[in-house]
């Protein structure tokens, strides 16, 4: 018995006693809060404490691993839990504020417990089902969060993220069934294994191409992002913020695992297929991003262009590269959020976040207008913030492999993504307001949805200024990734 | 046996891609519950399949002895068909609350939210 099995305990029970007060929100917004501090700290714990081999197990039910479902949780794994952690511990003060009470009534607190048990349930299972599973627990929690309010354009966004992704668990579930006919094994560590000693990598081709384009939808890859800027602008901001911090870097996490285990050691073409996707990813995903002209939507196709870094990162293949990757889904997910929350306080102030029609903002807010420059300038990759050394180790890494094309396309993409930044910066905050337009201003910004947004922006701060310490760990992820081996022997070998 | 399930398993996608490209909401949902059961059977089938007996240790025993089936696949798909009904109770949910909400069965009319990209 070790934590690994609390990471899900605590988001379980606190779904479940949330539901069934029902009566109280003010009870239910205890117990999520409790819930949500608890499993994140214990993620905290993992982090600092994964054993020597750096990797924790659980065989679940005392079954041996490769026949019952294995949890793990290697350095990548507790890092992910505990900035998922983190980031939904700061959306969840932001909704007590930013959700109406009636939509909070209609079971949000259970929702978001739930969403982040599938989310937590996938960074730690070692089962290639299983993890269909938490995605199926995650995507339908998330699909209610999606249409909590029943507004015409949140069932019409909806409808579009529904239906896209049941097709790709679809994918996901054949690829499931060709690997368990080819393989006769569930567990990742086991199917590594069996690959390797029988030199059989190359006949997993079609499963990996079909687990790609799976895990392609979830992660907003080109050209598979457009259900992403259709639905993700539609539910209350705080909804949208945690969907576009964790839901696509999910998707990541499942590509970095799946493939580092199984895939990227036994044939070199998919090494190929990911810096093509992620490049056209980064390139489509910023200049679509560049013609937007409301906060929201410039910031949700923004993911997409962030997603490809990412993937340029797994697609080099190097520790540095991979660590570079990593510290870019942490810098990605503080930030992002970071921003969308800051856009929900916008949209509070201002009634709209369509750029043309507010303004002003700096006058009126300076404190807020300064959390965005610091946010959006990280985002955009200005030196100290944390991602100018995300982007300067993917790129750096880029350069020593001699991709130059890569290095090219990271640093025109980083420009891009600066102008959008600069154009939300003139427009929302730095121009006057507009003569003409009528807009209903509340001059008030509510303390329960700033501070929030001053916590996020100071762990960002943190990320990018003590650089150092998060990429060691970031570094010793990657070397744990580059080994399967390690991964394997720790499965295998698990406490019985 | 198992080239019979790959056609029909192939069939199946074929029709489910082939009603999710149709523009009534009806015809989405019947696309996604075909495709969901080509998945079933693509998982059932993924072990073989044989006339063998069950995978029950006969009393007295320690180990199994004889053929058996696998039961893996059989949990398997047990759990994909009730996520997959989960699903489904959820997508004729949402498209009946849409088409009272928006007035309309035809997904081409569903542009309203769509980013110009």
């Amino acid at each position: 018995m070790n934590l690994l099995s609390l990471i899900l305990i605590i988001p379980l029970s606190s779904a479940l006693i949330s539901t069934l007060c029902k009566s109280s929100l003010s009870v239910q917004k205890l117990i999520t809060l409790t819930g949500i501090t608890g499993s994140t700290a214990v993620s905290v714990y993992l982090l600092i404490n994964n054993g020597d081999d750096g990797i924790v197990t659980l065989n679940t039910g005392s079954w041996e691993s490769r026949i019952g479902i294995v949890l793990v949780s290697d350095i990548f794994s507790s890092l992910m839990l505990t900035v998922t952690g983190f980031t939904a511990l700061c959306v969840l003060i932001y909704s007590m504020k930013e959700i109406e009470t009636r939509i909070q009534s209609r079971f949000f607190y259970p929702l978001f417990n739930l969403l982040i048990l599938g989310v937590n349930g996938s960074f730690i299972t070692g089962d290639i089902f299983n993890l269909y599973v938490w995605f199926e627990v995650m995507l339908l929690s998330s699909f209610v969060l999606l249409t909590i309010g029943r507004k015409a354009d949140q069932l019409e966004g909806a409808v579009k993220y529904v239906v896209i992704n049941l097709f790709s668990s679809f994918l996901f579930l054949i690829g499931v069934g060709l690997l368990y006919a080819k393989v006769g094994s569930l567990n990742l560590a086991d199917i590594a294994l069996k690959i390797t000693e029988d030199n059989s990598g190359h006949l997993l081709n079609t499963t990996g191409v079909i687990f790609l384009v799976s895990f392609g939808f979830k992660a907003a890859l080109f050209p598979f992002f457009f259900w992403l800027p259709a639905s993700y602008h539609t539910p209350p901001t705080s909804i949208s913020a945690l969907f576009a911090g964790l839901l696509t870097k999910v998707g990541v996490y499942a590509l970095v695992r799946v493939f580092s285990l199984l895939f990227l050691n036994n044939s070199s073409h998919f090494v190929n297929v990911f810096a093509v996707l992620g490049i056209l990813t980064m390139v489509i995903g910023v200049l679509c991003a560049a013609s937007q002209f409301e906060i929201r939507k410039i910031l949700s196709v923004h993911i997409v262009s962030q997603i490809g870094y990412m993937i340029l990162g797994l697609a080099i293949y190097t520790p540095l590269a991979v660590a570079g990757a990593i510290f870019y889904i942490i810098h990605n997910i503080l930030v992002k959020t970071n921003l969308f929350l800051i856009c929900g306080i916008v949209e509070k102030i201002k009634g709209t976040a369509d750029l043309a029609k507010i303004g002003g903002l700096y006058r009126a807010h300076p404190f807020l207008s300064f959390m965005f420059s610091l946010a959006a300038f990280s985002l955009a990759g200005l030196p100290p913030l944390s991602g100018f050394w995300a982007k300067l180790s993917i790129m750096k890494a880029a350069a020593e492999s001699e991709h130059y094309v890569y290095l090219g396309t990271g640093l025109a993409v980083s420009v891009i993504t600066l102008y959008s930044m600069t154009k939300i910066w003139t427009e929302a905050f730095w121009k006057d307001q507009p003569e003409g337009v009528i807009v209903t201003e509340h001059h008030t910004t509510s303390k329960v949805m700033v501070f929030p947004v001053i916590i996020m922006t100071v762990a960002a701060l943190f990320v990018g200024i003590f650089g150092n310490y998060v990429f060691q760990i970031c570094i010793d992820a990657a070397n744990q990734l580059l080994n399967p081996q390690l991964y394997i022997e720790a499965v295998r070998g698990g406490n019985l | 046996m198992e080239t019979l399930m790959a056609i029909l398993s192939g069939f199946l996608v074929a029709a489910g891609i082939f009603c999710l490209l149709q523009r009534s909401m009806v015809k989405l949902v019947v696309g996604v519950m075909l495709l969901g059961q080509a998945a079933n059977l693509i998982i059932l089938t993924s072990a073989g399949l044989n006339s063998s007996n069950p995978a029950i240790i006969a009393e007295g025993e320690k180990v199994i002895t004889g053929s058996y089936a696998d039961p893996l696949p059989q949990a398997i798909v047990l759990t994909a068909i009730v996520i997959g009904f989960g699903f489904t109770a959820f997508l004729l949910a949402l498209l009946h609350r849409t088409y009272k909400t928006l007035n309309t069965d035809d997904i081409e009319k569903l542009k309203n939210t769509d980013t110009e990209l």
